[in-house]
């Protein structure tokens, strides 16, 4: 079996400029952010980001990486509204797909099933559809002829994750309380990357219950060994959001300059080196 | 009969908490879902009291029970399960809601280059189109209740009624601000006043609303908190951080 352990910039040098990049995790909750870093030291750019987005999509903003973000929400949960997304919407500097939460989930299990669509009510009479009228509706062919959203298939050119254990191979383990909708992100990528916390002989896997077995290697092609790889989104049960560091990064939003401090001071930096300068 | 308390002895924090309660009520065994301090409040009043079959979650994945222990799990990927089901009444914010109760909570201004950014639609559309919601806005005013909101997150009775049969599970409990009790509860399904909170008058609510409210011809005053529940308050409270919110 392949040993999939790749470093954060092979992961890099495996993504182009104008792909479309899904991130797992949710708001600032377990988000794969030596990744994320990793692209913001890259030249890549005019990215489509699909994300329940936190601050994988505040950072990508930031250093203008982003051509086209879809979403259902953008926010750092502490504190609700993200201050970096916000600048680059309030500019104009991105084009947006705003979508419920349940569309966005929807659109990833349709292009993780390879289906053009699935059907919801959800986004129905929302200006949702208004905002975006590439999205249809279909009638159900069934005796109650109900009108609903044909939500389309999200797919992704890539997906970035974050899980607690990994093996070599690519199965992932997920340790914390919600495991939110990482596989469907794995599932809709054509070119998968786990980011973790520590790698681990697979026979360690099944030592905690099954159900922590959320990604197998089917859906992985890529292994990064990345302890502190989600700081300072939360990784539980290893360790919580580090929201002094989360106040700092939203702070940096004020100005460019303090944009600048902030950059230099932990993004120019390797993930070796960022563990070095947040350990406090 | 429970005893009365006289009006000096609860807060409008705790007048607050209890309407929040009463949305919940007669809801049976479903998982009340209430966004913020003040509903979070009262959603735990309604199971300690005359709901005691809601289920809550602890803001995470956990369902945890009135004694404070875990009887089940509910990650997003389920919680969105719960949402489409239907078994669910939610309490949300509005930045702003219309006569009909459209709730906008995404963005102010064009879309496209929104004048402020807030945090998008998140499970608005999909929460009021499938199931109970209530709303919370803790300063009444006509920024808030607007003739036209700038962005339709959450429906409201007009968009509901155009979908015919795909509306069929929306409704809208109720609105509770710092000032009133709102409902829809009208022919046309515009909102009406349904109690004014004491000391409030029918011109202080519509002075602060941006839209012509219905106002029946007797208005009641919305329901003191009894010496139980001010006492259930004070414990999930101690630190009284909901007066705070509302001051």
């Amino acid at each position: 079996m392949a040993d999939k352990r790749i470093s954060e910039a092979e992961v890099v040098a495996r993504l182009s400029d104008g792909m479309t990049i899904g991130i797992g995790g949710w708001g600032s909750r377990r988000k794969p952010m030596s990744l994320v870093r990793a692209i913001l030291r890259s030249p890549l750019r005019d990215l489509t980001i699909v994300s329940f987005g936190g601050p994988d999509v505040g950072l990508l903003c930031a250093a203008n990486k982003v051509r086209k973000l879809v979403y259902g929400f953008v926010s750092l949960d502490s504190i609700p509204l993200e201050p970096h997304f916000r600048a680059a919407r309030q500019r104009g500097a991105v084009e947006v797909v705003e979508l419920d939460e349940g569309m966005l989930q929807w659109g990833l299990y349709a292009a993780s099933l390879r289906l053009p669509f699935l059907p919801t009510r959800a986004g129905l009479g929302s200006d949702v559809l208004v905002h975006h009228p590439e999205l249809r509706t279909v009638r159900s062919p069934y005796a109650d002829g109900e009108e609903l959203v044909a939500m389309p298939a999200l797919a992704l050119d890539a997906a970035l994750v974050h899980a607690n254990r990994a093996d070599a191979q690519g199965n992932g383990q997920l340790l914390g309380p919600d495991p939110f909708f990482d596989d469907l992100f794995c599932g809709a990528a054509k070119q998968r990357f786990l980011s973790c916390e520590r790698v681990v002989p697979t026979e360690e896997l099944a030592l905690a219950p099954l159900g922590t077995l959320r990604l197998n290697r089917m859906l992985i092609d890529g292994v990064v060994e990345a302890p502190l790889g989600a700081h300072f989104t939360d990784c539980e049960p290893d360790y919580g959001r580090d929201e002094a560091f989360q106040r700092e990064y939203a702070d940096s939003a004020a100005d460019p300059q303090k944009w600048r401090a902030f950059a230099d001071k932990y993004l120019s930096l390797d993930h070796d080196a960022y563990r070095r300068a947040v350990a406090r | 009969m429970s005893e009365q308390p006289s009006e000096r002895d609860f807060s409008l924090a705790d007048l607050c908490v209890v309407a929040c309660a009463e949305a919940w009520r007669g809801d049976g065994e479903i998982l009340a879902s209430p966004i913020g301090l003040v509903p979070s409040l009262g959603a735990k009043l309604a199971r300690a009291t005359f709901a005691p079959d809601l289920l809550l979650t602890d803001g995470v994945a956990r369902l945890v029970n009135a004694a404070g222990v875990v009887e089940g799990w509910l990650p997003y990927r389920a919680v969105f399960d719960v949402v489409w089901s239907g078994r669910r009444h939610v309490m949300m914010g509005a930045t702003q809601i219309d006569r009909f109760g459209n709730q906008n909570i995404a963005s102010i201004g064009e879309f496209a280059k929104p004048r402020a950014q807030l945090l998008g639609p998140r499970g608005a559309p999909g929460n009021t189109i499938n199931h109970a919601t209530s709303y919370f806005v803790p300063q009444h005013s006509a920024k808030v209740f607007v003739e036209r909101v700038d962005y339709v997150c959450g429906l409201g009775y007009d968009r509901a009624a155009k979908l015919g049969a795909g509306g069929r599970f929306h409704r809208i409990a109720r609105v509770v601000t710092n000032l009133a009790v709102l409902d829809f509860e009208t022919a046309d399904r515009a909102m009406r006043i349904a109690s004014l909170h004491p000391g409030v008058t029918v011109e202080d609510v519509a002075a602060k609303t941006g839209f012509a409210l219905h106002v029946p011809p007797s208005v009641p005053t919305t329901r003191a908190p009894t010496v139980e529940e001010l006492r259930i308050i004070r414990a999930l409270d101690p630190d009284g951080r909901a007066q705070k919110e509302l001051s």
